[in-house]
């Protein structure tokens, strides 16, 4: 059943990311990479990571989402007429990718522990958000803190950003 | 079971899918997207390894799940930042095509 799950969800995420990339209308672009953050998030609790599959939709689909379109509708986006295309850039960057996929693909063969199974997990009683807050606030709460200290910044350098006279 | 080889398959695939955005779009929404899509195959990779490398407890390394949590931070920090800096571009150059912007091209 878990097998069957990872692959429906896998190929799915895959189609919807190939998507973005070849759609030529920028709405469209953005309504699969939705598609794509939610096939993730099921990828995520199949790996028995609920919270940070829940976090995921929470911020990627719900938050992230919402800002790319709002750009998109504010920006007035038509789909991109075509170009001429320049053959020799396209064909580097169909070889860099070639040798890229070929590289992973050696890569996560070689890896001794690549054909394991995932050992079972112990039943603890405490839900996975339990655990990780506890990590959250005892090992890493610098960290945490700095994060927030980061967001305040990125806010209020997003408001100096889209001032109308920018100096 | 799926192993742990084909979950980082799957997500290198997906860098690989987000590079290729990177690479051969000339837009810079799309290219924007295209780096969320990398972003995301690393969290898959490091949730695969977290749910790999089971403690002593019998429970999974929840480090790594912090780690995924702080990135996905960051990743919402940076796009406010981004989509901010691509606004200010377009009311200078209304464009957010690539080859239109080569002032700095050398």
């Amino acid at each position: 059943m878990l097998t069957i799950l990872f692959w429906v969800f896998s190929v799915l995420m895959l189609a919807s990311a190939a998507a973005v990339v070849l759609f030529r209308n920028p709405v469209n672009s953005a309504m699969s990479l939705v598609l794509t953050f939610l096939a993730l998030a099921a990828l995520f609790v199949t790996l028995d990571a609920f919270f940070i599959g829940i976090i995921q939709i929470l911020v990627y689909a719900g938050a992230v989402m919402v800002l790319f379109l709002f750009i998109i509708m504010l920006l007035d986006l038509k789909a991109e007429t075509r170009r001429r295309l320049n053959i020799a850039a396209l064909a580097g960057g169909l070889a860099v990718l070639g040798g890229f996929v070929v590289l992973v693909t050696q890569v996560v063969r070689s890896l001794p522990s690549s054909a394991e199974h995932f050992p079972p997990l112990a039943r603890t009683g405490y839900p996975d958000a339990y655990e990780i807050g506890m990590t959250l606030f005892s090992g890493f709460n610098l960290p945490f803190q700095v994060i927030g200290v980061l967001l305040l910044v990125s806010t209020v350098g997003v408001v100096v950003l889209s001032r109308r006279n920018l100096r | 079971m799926p192993t742990l080889g084909d979950y980082l398959l799957v997500s290198g695939l997906l860098f690989s899918i987000g590079l290729a955005g990177v690479l051969l779009r000339r837009n810079l929404l799309i290219i924007f997207m295209s780096l969320e899509l990398m972003l995301n195959a690393a969290n898959l990779s490091l949730v695969a390894f977290a749910r790999h490398g089971v403690t002593a407890f019998g429970l999974p390394d929840y480090n790594a799940q912090v780690l995924v949590f702080f990135i996905i931070t960051v990743a919402a920090a940076e796009v406010a930042v981004g989509l901010a800096i691509i606004v200010a571009l377009y009311r200078l150059r209304q464009t957010t095509h690539v080859e239109d912007l080569n002032r700095m091209k050398f």
